[in-house]
């Protein structure tokens, strides 16, 4: 009877070893590239990622008011801060934050906070002028934000995000 | 008279049972072919009226699925629909939304049960296994089921437990977007999660049947804790715990009943009953009253973990809640090798039976925290009763059945009950 198909090489590896991880590693492959559509149709779909920019007017904002408009299905915060809330904004030291962050580099012009308004713990809409720093509180788990949108006491691990944006001219921007 | 051969005189019986044998896999499953304890209490009810309150579910479910539209325009809507204008559709509703709570309340006291007679113990940490996995799929598909609706507390509640994922370092954004299919919960979610809890429920009955399996081959734990040790100490499954389930079923639909007919919306948030609506998150937002203790877990940590002596934060406050919560229901897989003793019922355990009781006082404060706004001493009340879940699983009970001293244990489930009757 002939043996060849079966005993090959010195050290124990046969041709039928080599047979058989041969279809299993295809097979493998074969099975994930059936999975992959299975799995990435829960992606967000191409209508969703086509809706990316939001302008705002900002004409009507007075100081100390604040909007919130819709940014990829996200609530953004758009606050006109009053000049104590810049003054304290700017005021706080870095050590006093669990995320450091310069009141600077969280605006463009430091009248306007533009944010997305998503508390960064568990995804709540933060409360307006409120909580222990006189910016926002989450009243899902009590994250206290202050009139920056820095994080300052509470379960939220980050600052409110801020969204890219520009300033089309001195009342227009342009979220996303 | 535990042992009984299935011997049918029905022709018909007869000649299917000789091609597909179900008749004699009935009877050794849930007939006079089981032999069981004879001394199972009433405790011993509730995985029957688990399994009972699991078909009304599928059942209520199904015919409701016939009238509701999962698409985020509709269906609340729809859910209203149900309401005012289908035929019983508020009866159907009122049981499926209550029946979520009742399947709840079932499961937890079988699961208590099992904790206070050591029925995780050998031979049967599978068995326990597969409970703790029924449990987390049941919690997965109320959730979704509660986020059906589309009102207030359905889309918030969704946006905050999906969230947690987020904790994930690194591709925390990246499993957000796909389990929601946008950048927030939208309809993408809805219709998922309408698939998902469609499905899940099936899920479970496969592994009920496991669950089941694993129970008849050693049979139920009992109130001793010991094994039987001949037909002395049984009963045939059928009539005596048919019977005495049907009792119970009994009580149990009466009590079903009053909730459904009385108080339909006591164990609901009235904030439901509006629309979602993204822009404003619910001044409370609270999970269904069987999530509370676990709620309580999630946010019990408010500070982030650092590396001694330095600002590097290795967990963050929200990482940690996640990982407490998860936790503390992957600990109950443990349990079985967390317990060295070799007593299974707390009745003999002087000690253990102290932590035990602790144990639920505990998890009832967890409840109670979990429902309240957190200010005021809550949050450390949290903390600590957190703290305490995890020490009693992970610290005293290995110590506990270390040092204890059980009491003598009965010679057999038949000797101590015949003793007293002489």
């Amino acid at each position: 009877m002939a043996t060849d198909d079966s005993s090959d090489s010195g050290d124990g590896a046969t041709r039928r070893d080599f047979i058989h991880i041969a279809s299993m590693g295809l097979g493998a492959v074969a099975v994930g590239a059936a999975m992959w559509p299975l799995i990435d149709q829960m992606n967000p779909s191409a209508e969703v990622l086509a809706m990316s920019t939001t302008e705002v007017d900002l004409s009507a904002i007075e100081v100390g008011q604040s909007i919130t408009v819709v940014w990829r299905k996200k609530p953004v915060f758009i606050r006109r801060r009053t000049a104590a809330e810049i003054a304290e904004a700017q005021a706080v030291s870095l050590a006093d934050l669990p995320d450091p962050e310069t009141d600077a580099d969280r605006v463009q012009k430091p009248e306007w906070l533009v944010m997305v308004g998503v508390c960064t713990h568990l995804g709540c809409v933060p409360l307006g002028e409120q909580g222990e720093y006189g910016g926002w509180f989450c009243p899902c788990h009590g994250s206290h934000y202050d009139t920056s949108g820095r994080i300052r006491k509470g379960p939220a691990p980050n600052n409110l995000e801020v969204p890219q944006y520009v300033f089309i001219d001195d009342n227009k921007i342009l979220i996303g | 008279m535990s042992e009984s051969k299935f011997q049918p005189k029905s022709k018909i019986v007869q000649w299917i049972e000789y091609r597909l044998p179900i008749f004699s896999l009935m009877h050794a499953a849930v007939g006079p072919g089981y032999p069981t304890p004879k001394n199972l209490n009433y405790w011993w009810n509730f995985g029957s009226l688990a399994g009972l309150v699991l078909v009304v579910q599928i059942i209520t479910g199904i015919v409701l699925a016939m009238h509701y539209t999962p698409t985020a325009d509709l269906a609340f809507a729809s859910v209203e629909h149900i309401m005012r204008d289908v035929n019983y559709g508020w009866l159907l509703r009122y049981v499926h939304a209550n029946g979520g709570s009742m399947f709840f309340i079932v499961v937890y006291i079988h699961i208590f049960r099992g904790l206070y007679y050591g029925s995780y113990k050998a031979p049967r940490e599978l068995l326990w296994m597969l409970g703790v996995v029924i449990l987390l799929l049941m919690m997965a598909t109320a959730f979704m089921g509660y986020v059906l609706p589309w009102g207030q507390m359905s889309f918030w509640g969704a946006t905050v437990i999906t969230s947690m994922f987020g904790a994930i370092p690194f591709i925390g954004d990246a499993i957000l977007a796909f389990l929601w299919g946008d950048f927030a919960v939208g309809n993408a979610t809805l219709n998922r999660f309408f698939s998902l809890h469609y499905l899940l429920p099936f899920v479970i009955v496969g592994v009920v049947i496991l669950h089941m399996w694993a129970l008849h081959q050693h049979g139920s734990n009992n109130p001793l804790g010991i094994d039987t040790k001949g037909p002395q100490d049984k009963v045939p499954f059928h009539p005596y715990y048919t019977a005495k389930d049907a009792f119970g079923v009994t009580v149990f639909i009466m009590f079903f009943a009053a909730m459904v007919f009385y108080e339909p919306n006591l164990l609901g948030h009235p904030d439901n009953y509006i629309p979602a609506d993204r822009l404003s998150t619910p001044g409370h937002i609270v999970p269904e009253w069987y999530y509370l203790p676990f709620y309580a877990i999630l946010r019990a940590i408010t500070f982030d973990i650092s590396i001694p002596g330095t600002n590097i934060v290795i967990i963050t406050a929200k990482l940690a809640g996640v990982i407490l919560m998860l936790g503390s229901i992957l600990v109950l897989f443990l349990l079985p090798w967390l317990d060295f003793s070799k007593v299974r019922s707390a009745t003999f355990r002087p000690l253990y039976k102290q932590i035990y009781w602790l144990l639920v006082i505990d998890v009832i404060v967890l409840g109670y925290v979990g429902a309240q706004k957190p200010e005021g001493i809550l949050p450390t009340v949290g903390l600590i009763a957190t703290a305490y879940y995890f020490i009693h699983f992970l610290v005293l009970m290995p110590i506990i059945s270390k040092v204890e001293k059980p009491k003598p244990l009965p010679e057999s489930i038949s000797n101590p009950v015949i003793k007293a009757a002489e």
